[in-house]
């Protein structure tokens, strides 16, 4: 059924279909809607999931651990710092092989102090070990939760949900919400081959010598890797129970583009917009829209842009001291393609500062008049 | 598409008149994207929100510059805010006041029209008398003057999107759709 809904209530929707179990959230803006309609689903009965409330975003995920380790499907969301204060518990959540779902509805970190939009916060979390989804549009936020616990129980690793603040999830559109029981076919629920139990007593987390500790990360990245085919074949899946298919990433007019935008999240639906404007003036303009920045899609990234004279990459982000986060992995996706296109890393729309199509032109104009970018990094629209 | 831009105050609802615009309009078969101007709220300060409705899926995602319309909840953001910054000729400015359209000397590229919609709202008892909240008269006026919405569809939304006195709110709405002032558009 086609409802009209903010972004922040699609994964809300999301998380009641899934059957999650257990929920442990603290409150942060802008992802507060997401975890206060599901706190008004528990208590009303709507969905049969213990509700925990913590006093901060660390002992959230501390929550969330324990109750993934007992067997139960379990989630949370969060933002920024939030986030940033569960860094230490994410490592322990994917060290743990725990199929968790969590969302992060991006936001800047502070200082200065700032509530609008920025990637920074969820691409920092990279090396945490878990999986990572970016979603463009409401309906994908749904969807991709959904997605995202049948990816997780089959690897046997964590899954952060991304979308950006305000212009999802604030933002009211329609969204088909799937029926129950067509989303119990594609998302069974599930029994972990270990848990903690009364009767079974045993133990996690326990220290682990040098002489194990390297097996368990190989393991990981294993399990990672594999993650890259079981998306696709989830994503496939899901398009024939639900019509809507999801990919690794998403090309959209890319076939005999020369110049091709490399896009994530809400920014990628302006760009499209762009893009039919150049090519309805005759210019060989595509995107590529990134949806799993981890596992990070090396080869398909690299087959999409091979043949690619320019690649423009946006980045709401930033390193200090590398650049944009997405440019640097998709140079790492072009190393040793033979004559491989030009990288033209942007930086832009920091801080929630607003993306418009007149910005995404400036990209493109920038893109066709430089045979290179002028430096290692080109700041879109910033005041000098 | 058409894009709509709402200015209130926080607390008369604008955000609120935005989602059960959308609402009503996506139930007419079009695509929307309704949001709020993203900062933070408080009561009695300025706040946005905006519109965008189409016969295809909305793929912008970016705040709303050149409105085709505008609707002005409270008549003093007038001397505070430029409610025409960036308004399409032809388009209607649709304020809450009891003065007359001409009394706010609008550009002539613009259509401006007013209803009394705190009236409205006071009488049917939709916020204290001191802060009426007036969303969901405005919307009937805007229904008539834009002729972009059927109030029946409002009403509607009005029922599925508005928290408390649905009936009062549809009453104001109705009431409001019959007492715009206008220039060049007859009194219903």
């Amino acid at each position: 059924m086609e409802k009209v809904i903010m972004g922040n209530h699609a994964v809300s929707f999301g998380v009641q279909l899934a059957r999650v179990q257990v929920i442990a959230a603290y409150p942060i803006t802008p992802q507060t809607q997401i975890v206060e309609m599901l706190s008004e689903l528990c208590a009303d009965g709507r969905l049969a999931a213990k509700f925990i409330k913590v006093e901060s975003e660390h002992s959230v995920m501390a929550a969330v651990v324990g109750a993934s380790i007992a067997g139960a499907r379990a989630f949370t969301a969060t933002s920024s710092h939030g986030l940033a204060l569960m860094h230490e518990v994410l490592h322990w959540a994917a060290g743990g092989r725990l199929p968790i779902v969590a969302a992060n509805v991006n936001r800047t970190l502070g200082p200065g102090w700032n509530v609008w939009t920025e990637q920074t916060d969820s691409l920092a979390q990279r090396d945490t070990g878990w999986m990572q989804l970016y979603c463009e549009t409401n309906q994908e936020a749904l969807d991709l939760v959904l997605l995202a616990y049948r990816v997780a129980e089959k690897v046997l690793l964590p899954v952060m949900l991304v979308l950006d603040a305000f212009f999802l999830s604030h933002t009211m559109e329609p969204v088909d919400v799937p029926e129950q029981a067509l989303v119990d076919r594609f998302l069974p629920s599930f029994e972990p081959q270990y848990k903690l139990q009364p009767g079974e007593p045993c133990s996690f987390y326990g220290l682990v010598t040098p002489e194990y500790y390297m097996e368990l990360r190989h393991k990981m990245h294993l399990a990672m890797q594999s993650a890259l085919a079981e998306i696709t074949a989830a994503g496939n899946e899901f398009g024939r129970l639900f019509g809507r298919y999801y990919g690794l990433l998403e090309p959209y007019r890319l076939e005999d583009a020369d110049v091709v935008l490399v896009t994530s999240g809400s920014i990628t639906g302006t760009s499209r917009v762009v893009v039919d404007e150049w090519r309805a003036r005759g210019h060989k303009v595509g995107l590529l829209k990134m949806r799993v920045f981890r596992p990070f899609p090396f080869a398909a990234v690299r087959q999409a842009l091979a043949h690619a004279k320019k690649v423009a990459v946006l980045d709401r982000d930033i390193s200090q001291g590398l650049g944009g986060i997405w440019a640097s992995e998709t140079k790492g996706a072009l190393y040793g393609v033979a004559e491989p296109p030009v990288v033209f890393p942007f930086i832009i729309g920091l801080g929630g500062r607003d993306v418009t199509p007149e910005s995404i032109h400036k990209v493109l104009d920038y893109t066709v008049a430089h045979d290179a970018p002028e430096d290692d990094t080109v700041w879109m629209e910033v005041k000098r | 598409m058409i894009e709509v831009r709402i200015h209130g105050r926080g607390g008369q609802g604008a955000v609120i008149a935005s989602e059960v615009l959308a609402d009503a309009v996506f139930r007419a078969g079009s695509y929307v994207q309704s949001f709020p101007a993203f900062g933070v709220e408080r009561r009695g300060a300025p706040v946005a929100a905006f519109l965008r409705f189409d016969d295809q899926p909305v793929r912008l995602r970016c705040q709303v510059y050149h409105p085709d319309h505008v609707m002005v909840l409270d008549p003093s953001l007038m001397q505070v805010v430029d409610v025409t910054a960036g308004l399409k000729d032809g388009g209607w400015i649709l304020i809450n006041s009891e003065q007359p359209p001409a009394s706010f000397a609008l550009p002539s590229q613009f259509r401006t029209a007013t209803v009394d919609a705190s009236a409205i709202a006071i009488r049917h008892r939709l916020g204290p008398q001191t802060a009426p909240i007036v969303n969901t008269a405005i919307l009937g006026a805007f229904a008539y003057v834009t002729g972009l919405v059927k109030l029946d569809m409002l009403e509607v939304a009005v029922r599925e999107t508005v928290p408390i006195k649905p009936d009062s709110n549809v009453a104001a709405m109705r009431e409001a759709f019959g007492a715009v002032q206008c220039e060049g558009k007859a009194q219903p």
